[in-house]
């Protein structure tokens, strides 16, 4: 499979993920050094599916992500592992730009895969299974026989103070986190996997993100989320090995076993009250996230990257960040020194047909180690205080166990189904 | 937006936001040049003590009205008449919606007197308005209310004192009308304020009421500067109370329930097309100071 007319369009694009395209396909050996040194066209970059930990965590963030969320609609433990096999399999496939099956085979039967991805390479799509509470038994039957494998750690998140969550874009038994570097590709590895599971699994909910609002790695330029502003500027990397193994990873001695090297996966769908946002000033803009608009700046700072100094105190005697904005809030030194892995996206879905507003916001998704030492506290410091909590609002939400990564011939959840 | 990044000086920074915010009458570059003598009599110009003195005047005359009709709401909850405690719910509001961007200064005050449900943190207590609204209409019941209603008229009485100590100036006025209606665009319109009494409207009027008295109040620093920003305000606040006519009954106003899917557009529309002009004062009056 290779790039067609797609590469000069996106060309543009990769200048900046060079880097980022050099770690990720380092495993490959000739092909990653190649890559690296031509600045590769980050469409024909592949992402390696098999490893360790799975991929879409510690991967440099790629611009698009289709992310869904499914029920479970068969009771079989059996039927659940084959459906597992198959995603694995057909993951793998579409990792490497290739189809899930021949596209152009039987003229009477439909075609085995969809066909929108053929020519677009692999786009460095990343494919990351979870598992929800619900799948565990929750609040339900268990149904699968998991629930004494339930993890503390994938305790139900507590409501927080502000939350506006609608249940039809909130939980799940599984999900699927699709990200690459073109939207198309991401869409069809959903729409494939969906289609591989139809009668054993429905999408619950799903939420397309046209652009990345973090960056995972020291090479990757910070970007810009809807409000504007600079967003993930001291983000964990995905290439800090001993924050990762510190923060994210479940390490080698947590429990359950079967968790070990995943992490947990926390999404929130959080909408932005954007026409209020416009009309706020730029002065009280800064004053709310903590960040100069333009540079990216921390209040007191001059660039980006400048320390965020919280016991700053202006000329008045007041803290030159103030003690609502948004980065005094979420940083780890206020919060005990919690790290989290963000890897959010941009959205939209039009417009609100109540308000006629616009329907879009930051759709949030971050990784660690234990969400009741990560997300939990940070999040409702944050809906306790925080200035911006007068322009967003989280409306849907999920909570996934991730497991480990695997190896050429297993396949994802093993270590859960044993 | 490069050039409004470079602007050294404060001031000059603001009027530079404001014209590079897309409003169709030009805003000019802050002058050291005072307007007065230039564009009109001297009398029309206030200063900015006369602005904040007229809406300290009106912020005071609702929390005295405040403490009176929630003391009314509470005895009667207190005293069980549930008929009466209704009737007396979404006027006894009417007061701190017109002003409430001054009660959020106060910290806790405002969620106490007036946080929804999903404003609560986990553990939190529901206190004020609505957790007796809550009581009044899906138990219909005043029962066990006594110590809520207490603690709210408490409250109000607390908020009356506080709010004379308040600092204002001209932008914190013209920007607490701007935040009045993102109030009505974030909350109101979607009937989610008033959920068990539906009496959304009362809170939605009260809101525009109140910073349309805001910018009474600092109008004339614009009419100086920008007229025809000042008239496409004032038009702003006539379209969006005549958008309100139809709802009215009686001393109020009918249920948010009645409103079809077309009005809640429609008035969501007339509100953001008021906000948008009316977001671009604050820094007028900071350059006409």
């Amino acid at each position: 499979m290779t790039a067609g007319p797609a590469i000069s369009r996106r060309r543009l694009l990769a200048g900046g993920l060079a880097a980022g395209a050099g770690f990720a396909v380092g495993g490959l050996g000739g092909f990653g050094v190649a890559r690296e040194s031509q600045a590769a066209d980050p469409q024909t970059v592949v992402e390696p599916f098999y490893g360790v930990h799975q991929a879409g965590i510690a991967t440099a963030a790629q611009e698009r992500i289709q992310f869904a969320a499914f029920d479970v609609l068969t009771s079989k433990r059996d039927e659940l592992q084959a459906l597992l096999r198959s995603w694995t399999s057909a993951a793998a496939l579409m990792a490497t730009g290739k189809p899930v099956g021949d596209p152009a085979g039987d003229p009477n039967a439909p075609p085995i895969d969809t066909g929108e991805a053929l020519e677009l390479g692999p786009a460095r799509l990343t494919l990351t299974f979870g598992f929800g509470p619900s799948l565990f038994a929750g609040p339900g039957p268990d149904r699968f026989g998991l629930a004494a494998l339930r993890p503390a750690a994938l305790a139900d998140l507590p409501p927080f103070a502000h939350d506006e969550l609608d249940p039809t874009i909130s939980d799940g038994d599984l999900c699927v986190q699709a990200c690459a570097e073109d939207p198309q590709v991401a869409f069809h590895a959903i729409r494939d996997l969906a289609r591989i599971g139809r009668g054993t699994v429905a999408i619950r909910w799903a939420q397309l993100g046209f652009g990345r609002t973090s960056s995972t790695t020291a090479a990757q330029a910070t970007p810009r989320n809807l409000l504007g502003f600079l967003d993930g500027t001291n983000n964990v990397h995905g290439d800090d090995q001993p924050t990762m193994d510190a923060n994210i990873w479940v390490a080698a001695g947590d429990d359950p076993p079967w968790m070990r090297a995943g992490t947990y996966l926390v999404a929130r769908r959080i909408r932005m009250r954007i026409e209020a946002w416009d009309r706020d000033s730029r002065g009280d803009q800064e004053a709310t996230i903590g960040r100069h608009k333009v540079s990216g700046a921390p209040l007191g700072g001059v660039n980006e990257r400048d320390t965020v100094d919280l016991a700053a105190l202006g000329p008045d005697g007041k803290p030159v960040i103030p003690m609502a904005a948004h980065i005094r809030l979420a940083a780890p030194a206020t919060n005990g020194g919690i790290r989290i892995l963000r890897r959010g996206y941009s959205f939209t879905d039009g417009i609100d047909s109540l308000t006629g507003q616009l329907d879009g916001g930051l759709f949030f998704a971050c990784f660690q180690r234990d969400p009741r030492t990560g997300f939990v506290p940070v999040q409702t410091r944050l809906a306790a205080s925080d200035a911006l909590n007068e322009y967003i609002v989280h409306v849907g939400s999920g909570l996934f166990a991730v497991p480990p990564g695997i190896a050429e011939g297993g396949y994802i959840g093993q270590t859960l189904f044993g | 937006m490069t050039s409004c990044r470079t602007a050294g000086l404060a001031l000059a920074a603001l009027v530079l936001v404001a014209a590079c915010g897309g409003s169709a009458t030009p805003i000019p570059i802050a002058s050291s040049v005072p307007v007065v003598g230039s564009t009109g009599p001297e009398a029309s110009i206030p200063t900015a003590a006369d602005a904040v003195s007229t809406y300290r005047a009106y912020i005071e005359m609702n929390t005295d009205l405040l403490v009176t009709r929630t003391k009314a709401f509470t005895d009667a909850v207190i005293a069980g008449k549930l008929a009466e405690a209704k009737a007396l719910y979404a006027p006894a509001r009417e007061p701190y919606e017109r002003i409430e961007p001054v009660a959020e200064v106060f910290g806790d005050l405002d969620p106490a007197i007036d946080a929804r449900i999903n404003d609560v943190p986990a553990g939190g207590t529901f206190t004020g308005f609505h957790r007796i609204e809550e009581a009044l209409w899906t138990k219909n019941s005043t029962a066990g209310m006594a110590p809520i209603a207490k603690k709210l008229q408490a409250d109000v009485i607390q908020l009356q004192a506080l709010v004379k100590t308040v600092d204002l100036d001209p932008a914190t006025i013209a920007n607490g009308a701007v935040g009045l209606l993102n109030e009505v665009s974030s909350s109101k319109i979607t009937g989610e304020e008033d959920r068990y009494s539906h009496t959304d409207l009362w809170d939605f009027e009260a809101n525009v009421v109140g910073a349309q008295e805001a910018w009474n109040s600092v109008k004339a620093f614009v009419v100086a500067r920008s007229p025809d920003l000042a008239a496409t305000i004032d038009s702003g606040f006539a379209a969006v109370l005549a958008g309100l006519d139809p709802f009215k009954k009686g001393d109020g106003f009918v249920s948010y329930t009645v409103l079809k899917p077309a009005d809640t557009l429609a008035l969501s529309q007339l509100i953001d097309a008021l906000a948008d002009p009316l977001s671009q004062v604050a820094a007028i009056v900071v350059t006409a100071q």
